[in-house]
Parts: C-alpha cells; sequence; structure tokens
C-alpha cells in the first residue's frame, strides 16, 4: 500500500492551487454579477484543462485523457478553493455524458456547449406519482404526431423544473410492448405550450422539486435519444453516470469535524459537552463508521486508478446505503448537542445543500436534509435488495 | 497511489483459505472444538510449513520479513476458518523480539520462532482487567519474576512467554521451573485462555520493552480487528448459505425481503469497513503518528460489528441457530473473544477519544 499520489501528482496539485488562488476574483472582475464571474472562472478552468477535463474540446470539455487520480485532486481542491468547477447539476453531470453515449452528432453539437457552459439547464423527468422505485412501470406518454412527440402525463420530484430551459425525460411511446422495451428517452423545452410546473415544498421548507404536468406539450421528433422503445437502456447510462454528482469527497469528513467542534463549544452541566463520557462515547462510536468511509473511498479510488473496478464491485455497491446512513447519524448527533435549540424552525436557505456554518440552525436543518439522500437515487430498501441479489446471490423476489 | 492488496498479498489470502478448506474443515473443526484443546500440533505444522508462524521475523532469523498489513491479513482468514491455532500470541511474541529484543536475544529466540519449532505467546493482563501497558504491576527483581497473569492465549501451550511488566516493560520467561499455567476454560474454544502464575520464575528482560509495549498493543489490537472481520463475514456467508437452502411458506427464506435486507444489512455492515484494519496496520508499518489511534478505531468498530453480525447470524439460523450443535457458535464465541481481549469497544472508543484531543 502507498498512500501517496506521487511526484507527477503533487506537481499538478500545486500547479491547480496556484491556479485556484484566482479566485475569488479581483479588481474590476470582482464587481459583475455573482454568475458571469463563475462562468469567466469556469471557462479559464477549462481553458487550462481543470473543468470537463476528459470531455471532448468540440462540445465545450477540455479534451484531456481521462485521469481518476487527477479528477479527484480536482475535485478536493476546488471544493477546498469554494470555486466553480465542474457542475454538478443534471445537465452537465447526468444529461452530458449520457448524451456523449447515445446522442446523435447533430444533437451533441446543439446540446452540449450550452449545457456545459451552464447556459442550458436541465431538470430530469423520471419519477412519476405511480412510478417510483418501479420506474419502468411509467405512464406519461408521447405519441408522434407527424414531425413531433405529443406529450401527456405527470412527472414528479423533478429538482429545478422551474429554472430549467430542459427535460430529459422517460415517455412511454410504444403501447402494448413489454413495459421495459416501451418507452424512449427525450428532451422536451420547459417553456413548450402544454407544459406546466407546480413547486412542491420539502420538508426542510426548501423548494427544489416539482410536479410537471404534461397536457399536449409537443417536442420536435428529432429530439429523442437512442432509438424508439431503447430509452431504458439510455437511462441505465444516465443512472450510471449519477457518481458524476458525488460533490465535495471530503463532506462527510467535514460534516464530523464540525460536530466535534460543536461538542466544544455547547456545554452540559457548566462543561464543555465534549468532556461528558456518554458525548465522547458516542462521537467515538460515530468515527468508527467516518473513517469507515473515508477508507472506502479510498479503497474505491485505488481500484478505479488501477483500472481494477471489479476488486471493489462490493464496496461500490454498498457505499451509497452506508454513507447517507452515516450523515444521518452525524446530523443527529450534532442536532443532539444543540438541546433545546432544536425546537426552532432553520433559517430559510436558498440552496439544498449540507450547511457547514456549524450554527444550531445548520445542525437543524443538516437533520433534516440528511433524510433525503437516503431516498435520492435509488431508496435504501431498493439498494438492500440489489446488494442481495446482485452482491449476495439471493435469489430474486416475486415482482412483474 | 494504491489501497488496496497486492498480488503476492491476494496470493497469501488464497493459499490461506486453501489451507483452512482442505486441513480444517467443518467437520476437523468441530471435533477440535469439542476436544476444547485450541491446538493442534499437525495444523500448526502446516501453517509453519507455509512461513506464518515467522510471517514477521526478518529474514535473517529464517523468518518472511513481512510486514503487520500481511500479518493482519493471514489473521483475517484465520477468523475466518476459526483456526484453532496459537498465532495470535504467537506472532505478538515474536514482534516483541523484533520490536525490543537484544540482538543477543533475537538470534537465541527467533529461528525456533519463525520455523515454529518453538510457541511464543505474550501475557498482558492482570487481575482487575489491566490490559494497558500503564496497569501493569508485576515487578522483575535480580532475574526473578513473580506474580500472576490472567487470559494468556494459548498460556498452556508456550514455550516462551513475552510478560507486560511494571512500568510498562517486557521480560521473557520460558516454560519451567516457577511458571505454573492453568487453563481457564475460555469461551473461544479454539483460542484457548490461561492463568499464568510466576513464582521466582527465571526472566530476562527486553531491553527496549518499555518502548515498544504501546506498539506490542496496537499491533495486538489490529490483528483482532482483523480476525473479528474475517469471523464476521464468514458468519455471513454460512447464513446466506443457509437462507438460500432453508425453505419455509414454500420458498427459501432468502427470497422474503426481510431476510434478504438483513443479510444485506449484515454484509454492508462488514465491508466498507474492511479498510480500517487495512488502514491500521498500513498506520503501523509506515505511519507512526497516525498508527495508535488508526489500531483501536479498527478495534473497537469491527469488533463491535462483528458481535452485531454474529447476533443476527445466530438469529437467521433460527431455533438450529441455539444449539451446540450448529456451527455458528463457533465464530460467534470467536467474535466474543476478539471484543474482549486486549480491552472491550467502549474502552477503546474512550482512548481513541483521548487520543484525538478531545
Amino acid at each position: 500500500m502507498d498512500l501517496r499520489y506521487g511526484e507527477e501528482y503533487e506537481a499538478f496539485r500545486a500547479e491547480l492551487r496556484e491556479f485556484l488562488a484566482g479566485w475569488p476574483l479581483t479588481g474590476d472582475e470582482a464587481k459583475l454579477p455573482r454568475a458571469e464571474q463563475e462562468r469567466i472562472f469556469r471557462k479559464r478552468g477549462i481553458e487550462r484543462g481543470y473543468v470537463y477535463r476528459d470531455f471532448p474540446s468540440q462540445y465545450g470539455g477540455s479534451g484531456q485523457p481521462h485521469d481518476a487520480l487527477k479528477d479527484r485532486i480536482i475535485l478536493e481542491e476546488y471544493a477546498r478553493a469554494g470555486a466553480p468547477g465542474n457542475r454538478l447539476d443534471q445537465g452537465a453531470g447526468l444529461l452530458a455524458p449520457t448524451l456523449l453515449e447515445f446522442g446523435s452528432e447533430v444533437q451533441k453539437r446543439r446540446f452540449l456547449p450550452p449545457t456545459l457552459a451552464g447556459t442550458m439547464r436541465w431538470c430530469q423527468g423520471y419519477s412519476e406519482p405511480n412510478a417510483g422505485s418501479d420506474l419502468a412501470s411509467l405512464q406519461a406518454t408521447a405519441t408522434l404526431d407527424g414531425d413531433a412527440w405529443v406529450l401527456r402525463g405527470r412527472k414528479i420530484w423533478t429538482s429545478n423544473a422551474r429554472e430549467a430551459d430542459m427535460m430529459f425525460g422517460l415517455f412511454r411511446t410504444e403501447q402494448g410492448a413489454p413495459k421495459h422495451a416501451g418507452i424512449s428517452y427525450l428532451l422536451v423545452d420547459m417553456k413548450s405550450p402544454g407544459i406546466e410546473v407546480r413547486p412542491l415544498k420539502q420538508m426542510t421548507g426548501s423548494m427544489e422539486f416539482n410536479e410537471v404536468f404534461f397536457d399536449g406539450a409537443r417536442t420536435p421528433a428529432e429530439n429523442i435519444v437512442g432509438r424508439r422503445g431503447e430509452g431504458w437502456a439510455v437511462s441505465r447510462a444516465t443512472l450510471r453516470h449519477e457518481r458524476n454528482l458525488i460533490g465535495n469527497p471530503k463532506l462527510l469528513g467535514a460534516q464530523f469535524e464540525l460536530l466535534i467542534s460543536l461538542a466544544r463549544r455547547v456545554r452540559r452541566n457548566g462543561r464543555p459537552a465534549i468532556e461528558d463520557p456518554r458525548v465522547r462515547d458516542r462521537i467515538a462510536e460515530l468515527e468508527g463508521y467516518v473513517r469507515a468511509v473515508e477508507t472506502c473511498n479510498l479503497r474505491m479510488l485505488s481500484a478505479t486508478v488501477r483500472g481494477e473496478e471489479l476488486k471493489a464491485m462490493l464496496p461500490m455497491m454498498m457505499i451509497k446505503l452506508y454513507s447517507t446512513d452515516v450523515m444521518q447519524q452525524v446530523a443527529r448527533a450534532a442536532y443532539d448537542l444543540i438541546g433545546g435549540d432544536g425546537l426552532l424552525e432553520p433559517d430559510p436557505r436558498e440552496e439544498s445543500v449540507y450547511d457547514l456554518t456549524g450554527t444550531a440552525s445548520g445542525a437543524i436543518y443538516n437533520y433534516l436534509f440528511s433524510l433525503g439522500p437516503a431516498i435520492a437515487g435509488g431508496a435504501s430498501n431498493i439498494q438492500r435488495n440489489i446488494i442481495g441479489e446482485r452482491g449476495l446471490g439471493l435469489p430474486r423476489d416475486l415482482r412483474r | 497511489m494504491h489501497f488496496g492488496l497486492t498480488e503476492e498479498q491476494e496470493l497469501l489470502q488464497e493459499t490461506l483459505r486453501g489451507f483452512v478448506a482442505a486441513e480444517c474443515p467443518p467437520p476437523r473443526l468441530r471435533e477440535l472444538f469439542e476436544a476444547g484443546r485450541g491446538h493442534d500440533p499437525a495444523l500448526w505444522k502446516g501453517l509453519a510449513e507455509m512461513g506464518i508462524a515467522g510471517l514477521v521475523v526478518p529474514e535473517a532469523f529464517g523468518g518472511a520479513g513481512l510486514e503487520l498489513l500481511e500479518l493482519a491479513l493471514v489473521a483475517e482468514q484465520l477468523g475466518a476458518g476459526a483456526l484453532p491455532a496459537p498465532l495470535l500470541g504467537h506472532s505478538l511474541a515474536c514482534l516483541a523480539l523484533v520490536l525490543a529484543g537484544s540482538e543477543a536475544q533475537q538470534r537465541r529466540w527467533l529461528p525456533a520462532l519463525a520455523s515454529g519449532e518453538q510457541i511464543g505467546s505474550v501475557a498482558f493482563a492482570e487481575d482487575g482487567d489491566r490490559w494497558e501497558p500503564g496497569e501493569w504491576s508485576l515487578r522483575t527483581e535480580s532475574g526473578r519474576l513473580r506474580g500472576r497473569k490472567r487470559h494468556v492465549p494459548h498460556g498452556a501451550d508456550a514455550d516462551l512467554l513475552v510478560v507486560g511488566t511494571s512500568g510498562g516493560g517486557l521480560a521473557l520467561v520460558t516454560r519451567g521451573a516457577g511458571v505454573r499455567a492453568e487453563d481457564e476454560r475460555g469461551i473461544d474454544r479454539t483460542r484457548p485462555v490461561a492463568r499464568l502464575d510466576f513464582e521466582d520464575a527465571a526472566c530476562e528482560a527486553l531491553p527496549g520493552g518499555s518502548a515498544a509495549s504501546a506498539r506490542l498493543r496496537d499491533a495486538g489490537l489490529v490483528l483482532l480487528a482483523a480476525d473479528a472481520f474475517g469471523a464476521a463475514w464468514q458468519l455471513t456467508r454460512m447464513t446466506i448459505d443457509y437462507a438460500k437452502t432453508r425453505q419455509q411458506f414454500g420458498q427459501p427464506i432468502a427470497q422474503f425481503q426481510a431476510v434478504k435486507h438483513q443479510l444485506a444489512n449484515m454484509a454492508t455492515s462488514l465491508e466498507p469497513a474492511r479498510g480500517l484494519f487495512w488502514y491500521a496496520a498500513h498506520a503501523f508499518d509506515h505511519l507512526p503518528q497516525e498508527a495508535e489511534r488508526a489500531a483501536a478505531i479498527a478495534k473497537h468498530h469491527l469488533t463491535d460489528r462483528a458481535t452485531d453480525v454474529a447476533r443476527q447470524a445466530v438469529e437467521l439460523h433460527g431455533g438450529l441457530g441455539f444449539t451446540w450443535e450448529c456451527d455458528v457458535q463457533i465464530w460467534f464465541k470467536r467474535a466474543m473473544f476478539d471484543r474482549a481481549f486486549l480491552g472491550t469497544p467502549e474502552q477503546h472508543r474512550a482512548r481513541c477519544a483521548d487520543l484525538g484531543g478531545w
């Protein structure tokens, strides 16, 4: 074992840090609107080969050869600097790699550059009120009428649907076909007539989710990715890319450090809570899980870098279920430390991300927010089924 | 950057797996378990022939010159096989000599230990559950040792004992006059423990003892964590096999999601945490600043998880799981040993808090 990244990579990191010292912008540039500043700095990152690293340059990427270790260093350093790097949204994170794999040349040229630049924003239209874990039973339909698909039905849990310019979604196009074979992957302009978006408020008080209603909205016939009835396979690729949405790999560690600093600040019986043996024991117990996630991440990174992913299949299957649970436990321990302040509603906030301020309000918000990741992208019991059947070789349960 | 096993390390594990399957399959393990000896000279000889007895002994003294990581990988496989063998105490005795022995002591003892011809063990615990070097109280006076040690692994089989003494020192004692070993009727019949009474037994101090005893403890913690991890995975595999064959309500019980999810939870509580003992062993070998805490974390977390998994393995085997005849108990008790030996998870969590400066 050798946990050092090696000279070449440390030199890469040093060079990257030097570049990242240019954020935040200074001088006249600092007076520009925030979004414009981010656009400028992201463009510089693409030119330097740090942002959208292995995405072809003709579609707006850096065109660098794939290098998992450099990707990790970039992720770590951009997170440390709080600088705008790869967009971790549905467009750049999910749609773009899917289009690269399945899209036509025309689609790639038209959609990829503005998606990576962030000028074309996307939402994902998969789940429906009656198609959650059993996604392939979805019922929203698209019927070809001349040169356009006519859409009817309803999508739900659609993050950012109000802000999005476009949706990539699954629609039933082949009536009478077996459920997985009747689905197509379509791109839809969210400004089309016949689309209505209604916000859904989350238990945190934020409004990230929406319901989207389709009532005869039209999208051009050529906006299909892959062939008719192949949408399920195309959507599986999107799910594969969901790990592109992994944000700061040190987020859990950062939350754990926040927990310790909170325990130092908060007082119990006139003494810092961290001196209470029960608090110490609970935090030490949690640390075992936190370090397990960290070493598991190291193991998966190492396997990826060395092209030995097969050796890490089981942990890769398990880490979502495992780490979302650990995050919930860390968030709950922080919530318990604030005591009676936990009776209060958290301050409203714009973005749906973990709070890193270490305040009581942040602890309450994180406790609520930590419930979401265990559901998003495959609820925990679905994960358990996958682990049991594909990982441990247990018999499939009866389902249609 | 590599946080994984080399081909050689994988081969080492595979060889051990093959050895366990061939030399100590369940019927043989059951015989040894019933006999309660916890030591089979033929098995020990087989391990020694593979170089396992001297794995961490330098090549100059006839060993393989490998590191704690390799030893931990072996411990994982021995835990998976619940192998009745004196490797834990023996390896720690070897390490004690490597870390703290004079050259003369190393030359005298290490070759015979490395070949497995002589068996070593370590005597740490004293009455009152005192495992830590700072808590040891046995005194040596003009080369003589008096007092009592408890829970010495394979203490009745050992030819050479490394005994913890006051001030965190280490002393060498050979079996013979002035050393009385009494089997304690240990819960883990694959690793018996003995009470040792020293009555003016001849001893010699390891010159580096007080500097090395904490490190020796850390090595022990890593090996227990690895053993517990291996034992818990074995219990999970056994339970999976059982659930796939046991039929109720007209189907294998593994097809019920309640059972499937419980099995998934057992495996998921283990596999993502494998890196804890890898990391702790690597830290022991190469990252001295982190070694002590990493060892304590691996021990408290993995022995705790093994305890949980073992409980669920019993439960999922139904009434059978609670019987003496079901092999689950062999690993359940192996996990009990790993949990209680060298201090409970709670004690090591308290150490982690102290060491973290909390």
